[in-house]
């Protein structure tokens, strides 16, 4: 038999319950580097609709996870993400939004909050069209054995949702309900709030992708 | 003819399962419906990229980055070593971040109430960026075990937490790195998540004496592998067809 030179991945653990010292020190009660990530994705200049995301994150028996980590993926206002593998280049790339951004639920409320832009459309992949807007969320913490991956869409966007090539494949269709965040005015503010279930009859469609 | 990237299937047997019971908190936060399979788009083969001005020069150095009245207590220890792909490529200019406990087995968290004392020259984070042959190295020191709520006495094994991103959100990796020879390795409920010996001893930092500096700092090696990832060649269509 030949063996092909692949080296299997390092596997999976989970981040424990002190995932903030590494990664949100602030949220852990100390300060240490002088720059830290956060959960505002854009500076002024960024163009884009101003956008606020919260929500819970929920158990098995419907109670908040407080210690969660969550962190968003998304692309800039025109659908481009900036990398170098998005070859979209009829689209503009925006050196003030990196579309990366990192929380923790709070300790108290367990609610968990980025202040972002709203997305426009990515192509889907090759033969598929343009994917409807979306942002990428990816959660760690104890109990968490590996990173659960979803996505998040928006409710107020019905036909590009009905396109997405994503959303239109999960069965049964009332999964895809759970991908879908609700759009609010709070004090002249735009906020979708996305709640994610982590276990029940409502549980949340994560993806191996 | 295009190329489009994608990466290799996450081979999910080498990983923890979500539901693990015998490591209790999983439970109740584990989903219980299959995971949705996806073909890689752009939103997974892409990911959050950083510089290196965003770092601080100590940022690496967990010896000195919170030292305040003198340097941090406990066996001075370098741990260092490569990531590569599943397919030997190098990821270069990646982040990687890392937190521990002091070498009493204690973090400096507010919701962290083991009774061994904070060390007040230690933080306990570390992050860094590795450079163009994915090349990475730590300066800290060795943590010590510390007993945690899972069985009545159970008890997690040195180990440092690893934050790794990879070139595209899909690589996205949170891990636990071990120390060769811990008796307590065997009986962690936390590395035996992981149903492959194979894959948990992956997981081990070998002592790399080589690498130690005489009279100074004991080294551990410890390389990471991320997912493969491929060019798919495709044939041009016209549009519409
Ligand atoms: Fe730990």
């Amino acid at each position: 038999m030949t063996v092909l030179p692949y080296t299997p991945e390092t596997p999976s653990q989970t981040a424990g319950p002190y995932v903030h010292i590494g990664l949100i020190p602030q949220q852990a009660g100390f300060d240490i580097f002088q720059n830290n990530f956060g959960n505002v994705l854009f500076v002024p200049e960024t163009p884009g609709e101003r956008i606020r995301i919260e929500g819970r994150i929920l158990d098995g028996t419907g109670s908040p996870v407080r210690d969660m980590l969550v962190e968003i993926w998304q692309a800039n206002a025109a659908g481009r993400y900036s990398h170098p593998a998005d070859r979209q280049d009829d689209q503009p790339v925006d050196p003030s939004f990196r579309g990366w951004g990192r929380a923790g639920t709070d300790f108290e409320t367990g609610v968990y909050a980025f202040e972002t832009i709203k997305p426009g459309r990515v192509i889907g992949r090759r033969g598929h069209g343009l994917m409807a807007p979306h942002v990428n969320l990816w959660l760690a913490a104890r109990g968490v054995n590996i990173g659960l991956s979803t996505r998040m869409y928006f409710a107020d966007e019905p036909i590009a949702n009905a396109e997405d090539p994503v959303l239109r494949m999960i069965e049964p269709a009332m999964r895809r309900d759970t991908l879908l965040a609700r759009r609010e005015q709070r004090d002249g503010k735009t906020v979708y709030s996305f709640d994610i279930h982590l276990q029940g009859e409502r549980e949340t469609v994560f993806f191996d992708a | 003819m295009m190329v489009e990237r994608e990466f290799f299937q996450r081979d999910r047997r080498l990983h923890p399962p979500a539901f693990t019971p015998q490591y209790k908190t999983s439970v109740l936060r584990s989903p219980r419906m299959p995971l949705w399979s996806l073909q890689t788009s752009l939103s997974e083969v892409t990911g959050p990229l950083f510089k290196p001005e965003e770092l601080g020069p100590l940022d690496n150095d967990l010896l000195l980055n919170y030292a305040r009245t003198g340097e941090p207590i406990g066996e001075r220890t370098i741990i260092h070593g490569h990531v590569r792909d599943e397919a030997g490529q190098p990821v270069r200019n990646t982040l990687i971040e890392i937190w521990q406990a002091n070498a009493g087995g204690r973090y400096r968290h507010k919701n962290d109430t083991y009774f061994a004392p904070v060390d007040p020259n230690f933080g306990g984070c570390g992050r860094t960026l590795t450079n163009a042959e994915g090349y990475y190295a730590f300066r800290t020191v060795k943590p010590g075990a510390y007993p945690f709520r899972n069985q009545v006495n159970s008890w997690r094994p040195a180990h440092v937490h690893f934050s790794i991103f990879g070139s595209g959100f899909a690589q996205r990796l949170i891990t636990q790195m071990y120390f060769e020879g811990d008796p307590l390795i065997p009986h962690d409920s936390i590395l035996q998540t992981i149903p492959d010996p194979k894959a948990r001893d992956r997981l081990i930092a070998r002592l790399d004496l080589n690498a130690s500096v005489p009279l100074d700092t004991l080294a551990y090696r410890f390389d990471i592998v991320l997912r493969g990832s491929r060019q798919t060649l495709f044939e041009n269509k016209r549009e519409g067809t």
